[in-house]
């Protein structure tokens, strides 16, 4: 059974339209999955000359168990945006005569084989390695090495725990930031030592080896909780019924103000608040306002001017950067409603267009208390602001006309994916790097007021030539509309 | 109303459409049968300007169809699911389908009114996103919103699949309506021989892309395309 199961998984990954269409994001996957590779095995490597030389008085293997907290957090973060319970299309399995517990137990048994598993053993084995070449006990390392592994295991399972927990809740990556954090606040403050009793219990394993059954039972016990949680779901009427929400009715009147564009406008105002993934994009408003509290404090960037217009740019420009780059996958679902009905490609751009402007100019207006740590960075946002109007918005929606990929409005958002192809990596760079290169060159060579004029202007140019922009951009739509259509009519 | 003339549609060196001549008059109410990958729904497609054709045009209203947008005023259709917009409510599709066609939400209101016997209570005033509802009402929603704006040509394809038996009978009296006074051109196509033959005056059969019967409706009508589809069967 286990055999056709990966059958299945095998075709289902390599006949999807997705696969094969965006080659290029696989590589970049891959060979991020490298660099992770050589980072660790680099650190595995190193890590025993580097512990020897920062404690010279301390054994090096204590004081790497003593860090394990820090590991332990690090990775259940890094898990929960990352690594996803690998979900079978479980449904035309139902009816089948397979036990459910089977299927259940191979969900599970595949997520112990993902990346993140193996990721930790490049550096474990090698530290292991030169451990015991430096004399340490071949079976006390082996138990070690074990209970490393074991804790990583414990790890995955528990990520799908809080996993499964936080999508229920609205905001789904509060609940990890939250345990992450009080973990680390109390470890931090010393309430309770976290990272020094994770320690013991490592060190008392190594002495007395039968304690490893106790991270096996904990295992254990995190599978079982995982079996029974995925078991219940397994039924037709609890994971694939969708929860009908009661419909709220929003008045939206006031986008009349905005004439013929008011449908779509709200339209669009509905898509943002009512599909879950669009409502990231709301999120990440906030989070992104809070993006120059990052670097402002810092008295390293204060006098870097030429990061501002950066900071600037990603301020003013969260939303137009988020929602702009899935235009206009937004409307995948219904693009052959809209391309029959009565509908203008430019005002169904215009819409667009206008919502980014908006937004733009909101998180300009939030973002002005950032005068607190100086005149010049706002200055720079204001700078940052024309430009994300005038020459990124337009950017975006050109950019749109390339995109091929469907989007599914009710998956969750955070690191999702779907619907990024190669487009989306390349646009980042006339968009967030080249101000900031002008930027900075016009701000060594001439001045501070130079460059933030010559970014302004160039916002400007943008924003005078509008109108011709928009008809060669629509005009760009409507070239490539069959084939639009065709792609967004195809499932991933 | 539509001429299609030396249309064809071919994917690769598969020709999956291949009307040379098909005249359809205004206010007929015209019906397309034929089996699975007939080329029902790429003919509609066409008609949509969803797909390009290979070969030929289609001239809607003496509007090329392929060239110029202006059949979409007085051009509408139901064709599947991804015609429906899930995250709003059936009236705020309504409506917006309205606005699109320059109705404003009373004229909206006062046609979807008349179809609250259709809608048997499960569409309007439910507090329920179009997602959430099930096959049968996102049909019911979808084919009413293409009655919309008064359209004059009106593509809807397999209209009577997923509906229940009550709303099919409705259905045919609705599109016996729209065709009654000779102003709407109503284009549907069915597997079920009995309800084209009951709401359609002419009916024309495709076979692998090729037409291979066109009738007018008559008693006779069921007989006849029931002794084709079962020698089909035994030829295959």
């Amino acid at each position: 059974m286990i055999k056709r199961f990966l059958n299945l998984e095998w075709k289902q990954y390599f006949r999807s339209s997705y696969w094969q269409k965006s080659i290029l994001l696989n590589i970049l996957l891959v060979f991020f999955a490298l660099y992770f590779v050589a980072i660790f095995l680099g650190m595995g490597i190193a890590m025993y000359p580097l512990l020897k030389k920062l404690y010279p008085t301390e054994d090096p293997l204590l004081v790497f168990n003593g860090f394990l907290f820090f590991w332990v957090l690090g990775d259940l973060f890094m898990r929960f945006f990352f690594q996803k319970l690998p979900v079978m299309s479980v449904k035309p399995l139902l009816t089948l005569p397979i036990k459910r517990g089977t299927v259940v137990n191979y969900v599970l048994g595949k997520s112990a084989a993902s990346f993140f598993n193996f990721l930790p053993l490049f550096a474990i084995i090698p530290f292991g390695i030169m451990l015991i070449a430096n004399g340490y006990n071949v079976s006390t390392i082996l138990i070690w090495m074990l209970t490393l592994i074991v804790l990583t295991l414990i790890i995955n399972f528990l990520n799908f725990i809080i996993e499964s927990v936080s999508a229920e809740t609205e905001v789904s990556f509060l609940p990890i930031i939250i345990i992450v954090g009080a973990l680390y606040g109390l470890n931090h403050f010393e309430i309770i030592s976290f990272s020094s009793l994770l320690g013991d219990s490592i060190n008392a394993v190594m002495n007395n080896p039968v304690l490893v059954l106790i991270p096996f039972a904990i295992l254990v016990i995190l599978y079982y909780f995982n079996y029974k949680g995925l078991y219940k779901k397994l039924y037709l009427d609890n994971s694939l019924k969708t929860k009908a929400k009661e419909a709220r009715s929003t008045n939206l009147e006031w986008t009349k103000k905005f004439g013929d564009i008011a449908p779509f406008l709200q339209l669009d105002l509905k898509l943002i608040t009512r599909s879950k993934r669009a409502k990231s994009s709301l999120w990440m408003l906030g989070l992104g306002l809070l993006y120059g509290l990052f670097f402002y404090p810092n008295p390293v960037y204060a006098d870097k001017t030429y990061f501002f217009i950066f900071i600037g740019i990603f301020v003013t420009g969260i939303f137009l950067i988020n929602f702009g780059q899935f235009i206009p996958a937004w409307d995948s679902g219904y693009y052959k409603l809209l391309m029959s009905q009565n509908v203008k490609y430019e005002k169904y751009l215009k819409s667009k267009f206008t919502l980014m402007v908006m937004s733009v100019i909101i998180m300009f207006v939030l973002s002005i208390p950032y005068v607190y740590f100086g005149w010049k960075i706002l200055l720079a946002h204001f700078a940052a602001a024309i430009y994300n109007i005038g020459v990124n918005s337009h950017v975006m929606l050109f950019g749109g006309s390339f995109n091929r990929k469907k989007i599914e409005l009710d998956q969750k958002a955070a690191f999702n994916f779907q619907g990024t192809g190669a487009v989306q990596w390349i646009i980042g760079i006339p968009l967030m790097v080249l101000p900031m290169i002008i930027f900075a060159t016009l701000n060594y060579f001439v001045n501070f007021e130079v460059a933030i004029a010559v970014i302004i202007v160039l916002g400007l140019i943008g924003i005078a030539f509008h109108q011709k922009i928009m008809k060669f951009i629509t005009k760009k739509y409507q070239d490539t509309k069959y084939k639009m259509i065709d792609a967004f009519g195809q499932d991933n | 109303m539509i001429t299609t003339s030396d249309l064809s549609k071919t994917y690769k060196s598969n020709t999956v459409l291949n009307i040379p001549n098909l005249e359809i008059p205004k206010g007929q109410s015209f019906g397309l049968v034929g089996n699975n990958g007939a080329g029902k729904t790429t003919y509609f497609s066409l008609l949509l300007d969803l797909i390009r054709p290979t070969t030929g045009y289609i001239k809607s209203n003496e509007v090329l169809v392929n060239e110029s947008e202006d059949w979409k005023p007085f051009t509408s259709a139901f064709i599947d699911e991804s015609f429906l917009i899930g995250y709003l409510t059936p009236e705020e599709y309504f409506y917006f389908i309205g606005e699109l066609r320059g109705q404003n939400k009373a004229d909206v209101d006062a046609l979807t009114a008349k179809f609250e016997d259709f809608f048997h209570g499960e569409i309007l005033g439910q507090k329920k996103y179009l997602r959430d509802l099930s096959k049968g009402n996102q049909k019911k929603a979808g084919i009413v919103a293409a009655l919309i704006g008064s359209p004059e040509v009106i593509i809807l394809d397999e209209p009577f699949a997923n509906l229940d038996p009550t709303t099919q009978i409705r259905l045919k009296q609705i599109i016996k309506e729209l065709t009654d006074n000779r102003d709407v051109t109503v284009l549907i196509s069915s597997h079920d021989l009995m309800h084209v033959t009951d709401v359609c005056e002419r009916i024309v059969v495709l076979d692998k892309g090729e037409i291979v019967k066109d009738i007018e409706t008559s008693e006779a009508t069921l007989k006849e395309l029931e002794a084709h589809f079962s020698s089909t069967t035994t030829i295959i």
